[in-house]
């Protein structure tokens, strides 16, 4: 019998649905993991001097949320917290090892292969590194057409005439048609990445670090692209970033994620303003504003220590470690995901949604303790 | 021996590139002078030059295929340039120190980090194995590294991305340098480790007096590490002010265009970022004029046949730019118009 089973607690560590009048949503993830098995810990590797201990990467561990039609979901956080390997399970270019991803009610984990190619035509992906991502030996004509011929959209003269329109949507001139993806700029190929994701007429776009090895003046050009496409055809996407900035400016919600779990998720503005989790306000702290004034001035909340290992990751609230506001009970307990102000969720044992502000919670309390599970380390 | 406390002075600095695609000009004719003491921010994005810049400071441009075709560096009176490689090596490192973008290239993988550092002050300070053993454990600690005793004997890759920074740092700082040279340091880290490093260069820049030159394209770094900005374009100083000034009253269209390219919590919410049209400059084939016409706002046939002047707006604020007065007029305008709302929205919440 599995821990969670044996507390009889498989389903009441996860948020409601959001009830907020809107559409159903368009992708629901319950309980998400991605979990990477390094192997060591047998008598073997013990003789041979490898790892005493089994090593597992619990790079996504547990994230549940829906995306909701039309709207831009932020995933932040730094390196190593899981946020590119959940998108790409998403659309399963990583394989989860638990949990669904549900899309217009079929669970996209457990499908085929085969079954999978015919729902990739909603979910597409772009890619964080715009020289790694095209296929040299292709043209950009061929890049941006070959998703056309993959399902059969179109052919020949018709699906030429597309790819044109395509690159004239992206910004692109016809002119380079024929041209390989070593002729263009950082900016320009990734342009030809967006194309080629909107070649099929997606649902859903998972964009991994869209920006990130881009110019600043290029990202503002790509980002606000990004925008235009978005309304004018519908699209949803899901937004990976470690710059703060820019997904405060893309996003209609955002989730921070810090190794493998989502410890926060409310509307973007709330999340900058007031944000609830230490992690969060120390995250935006840390983002350098633009303006000499408010800098020389502002009281800044510097962390300590490292970001720990995904690898057999701290007990109880992951975040423990590095926490001011740290007690015992954080040690031990893995704080789920609770709604604290309407449409505004955090996870941590010490708030409550009648004490909400860590600062003035008492030492040593922990009000949100009566909703949390007990963990057996395991 | 230094000329009215000036620690630097470039003058007029030239490093060109011999390449198969013609001459690429990477830095063209940079001037600029570091007080004792300050923070100049150099910021600028792919193929304006500030990296080469820092790299021909300290003669570390490979020739060939570069050259430092002219021009003066004067480190506190003399003239680097004139001098003989084995002078240049004895500033190197001892009286000027770099700290660079990715620290898994700047530290031998090969060797333990003791070992690096402890080469430093063996060189420049003369130290004895023991000397620079312990001096080793002492810089570690200035930085932050904890456990500095046990782990000083680790390889790099026993470190995180952070602390090889903070290793970096350390012995960038080792023998007391009189400039630090920062190309993008915390650029490849994440943002609460950059904040931790930021912290960390400020406190040693307020404990020991040494100058910085702090490369990077982040406009929110420079805002809060920085005396004094010069921002480059094309190989070129397109503008160099105080730092408060440069961002309340930027004089040139690229610089203003770069401050509107950054997402603003203040912006309105959904609205579109500006954006710089067009791409990053070819340094290999500039057009003729100012290179920044292709992509100006405020272009005009002038700009793409003659060359702009360097305009003085202040008696510290320059500016590349035909119309560089006019701009700064406007920055004035536009500050008045939000001072303007400031006081009426503040005049309204205490009604």
């Amino acid at each position: 019998m599995s821990t969670e089973a044996a507390f009889g607690l498989s389903g009441s560590n996860m948020p409601p649905p959001i009830e907020r009048g809107r559409d159903e949503e368009l992708i629901a993830i319950r309980d998400l993991k991605v979990h990477f098995d390094l192997g060591g810990g047998t008598i073997w590797d013990k003789m041979v001097g490898g790892s005493p201990v089994r090593r597992i990467v619990k790079a996504v561990d547990g994230v549940t949320i829906d995306i909701y039609p039309g709207e831009t979901l932020g995933l932040v956080g730094e390196s190593g917290c899981g946020k590119s390997t959940l998108g790409r399970a998403l659309v399963r270019l990583t394989e989860p090892t638990g949990g669904s991803v549900l899309y217009k009610g079929q669970d996209l984990a457990k499908l085929s292969q085969r079954q999978m190619r015919q729902h990739r035509r909603h979910l597409q992906m772009i890619f964080q590194d715009p020289y790694a991502s095209l296929n040299p030996r292709m043209t950009v004509g061929q890049i941006i057409g070959e998703p056309l011929d993959t399902f059969k959209l179109a052919r020949g003269r018709e699906a030429e005439q597309r790819v044109q329109q395509l690159m004239e949507t992206v910004g692109l001139s016809k002119r380079f048609i024929k041209r390989y993806p070593h002729e263009f700029s950082g900016g320009q190929r990734q342009r030809i990445g967006i194309a080629r994701a909107l070649a099929v007429d997606p649902d859903f776009i998972v964009a991994d670090e869209p920006i990130s090895a881009l110019d600043v003046s290029i990202q503002a050009q790509i980002m606000n692209l990004m925008e235009k496409l978005r309304r004018e055809k519908n699209l949803t996407y899901l937004f990976i970033s470690h710059d703060l900035r820019a997904i405060r400016h893309v996003s209609d919600r955002v989730a921070v994620m810090y190794l493998g779990k989502l410890v926060e998720v409310a509307d973007a503005k709330v999340i900058y303003d007031e944000p609830l989790m230490p992690y969060t306000k120390a995250l935006i702290s840390a983002v350098p504003v633009p303006d000499p004034e408010i800098e020389s001035t502002r009281q800044r909340i510097v962390l300590q220590g490292d970001v720990p290992s995904p690898i057999n990751p701290p007990s109880g609230c992951r975040f423990h470690t590095r926490c001011p506001f740290v007690i015992e009970a954080c040690k031990e307990i893995v704080p789920p995901l609770a709604e604290i102000k309407p449409n505004h969720f955090a996870a941590c044992i010490r708030i409550s949604p009648e004490q909400p502000h860590i600062e003035d919670v008492a030492p040593g309390d922990a009000p949100g303790l009566r909703d949390a599970e007990r963990v057996i380390a395991s | 021996m230094s000329r009215n406390g000036n620690l630097l002075e470039v003058r007029d600095l030239r490093t060109y590139f011999e390449t198969d695609d013609g001459t690429v000009k990477a830095v063209d004719g940079i001037t600029f002078d570091l007080k004792r003491g300050e923070t100049l921010g150099i910021v600028g994005e792919s193929g304006s030059g500030k990296s080469v810049t820092n790299l021909s400071i300290i003669r570390l441009i490979p020739e060939p295929p570069g050259k430092i075709v002219s021009g003066e560096i004067i480190f506190n009176g003399q003239d680097i340039m004139a001098l003989p490689s084995d002078e240049v090596r004895r500033i190197r490192g001892k009286r000027i120190a770099m700290i660079f973008q990715d620290p898994m290239t700047s530290l031998n993988p090969f060797m333990r980090i003791s070992r690096q550092l402890m080469e430093i002050t063996e060189l420049h300070l003369g130290h004895s194995r023991d000397q620079a053993y312990e001096h080793a454990i002492k810089m570690l600690e200035t930085v932050g590294i904890p456990d500095a005793r046990s782990r000083v004997d680790s390889y790099p890759h026993e470190f995180s991305g952070g602390m090889r920074q903070r290793v970096m740092i350390a012995m960038a700082l080792s023998c007391e340098p009189e400039l630090l040279i920062a190309d993008e340091p915390t650029t490849a880290l994440d943002v609460t480790i950059q904040a931790q490093i930021l912290e960390l260069i400020r406190k040693l820049k307020e404990d020991t007096g040494t100058s910085v030159i702090l490369i990077t394209h982040d406009l929110g770094v420079v805002a809060g590490m920085t005396d004094h900005i010069i921002v480059m374009y094309a190989g070129k100083v397109f503008e160099q002010s105080p730092t408060r000034e440069l961002f309340a009253l930027p004089g040139n269209p690229y610089t203003k265009g770069l401050l509107r390219s950054v997402p603003d919590p203040a912006h309105e919410e959904g609205t579109e970022l500006y954006q710089i049209p067009g791409l990053p400059p070819d340094v290999a084939h500039l057009p003729p004029g100012c290179p920044f016409a292709p992509r100006c706002y405020r272009a005009e046939e002038i700009c793409k046949r003659e060359y702009p002047p360097f305009v003085q707006l202040t008696s510290e604020h320059f500016s590349l730019c035909h119309f560089a007065e006019e701009v700064y007029a406007n920055s004035h305008e536009e500050r008045r118009e939000r001072d303007r709302i400031k006081a009426e929205s503040a005049s309204v919440e205490s009604e």
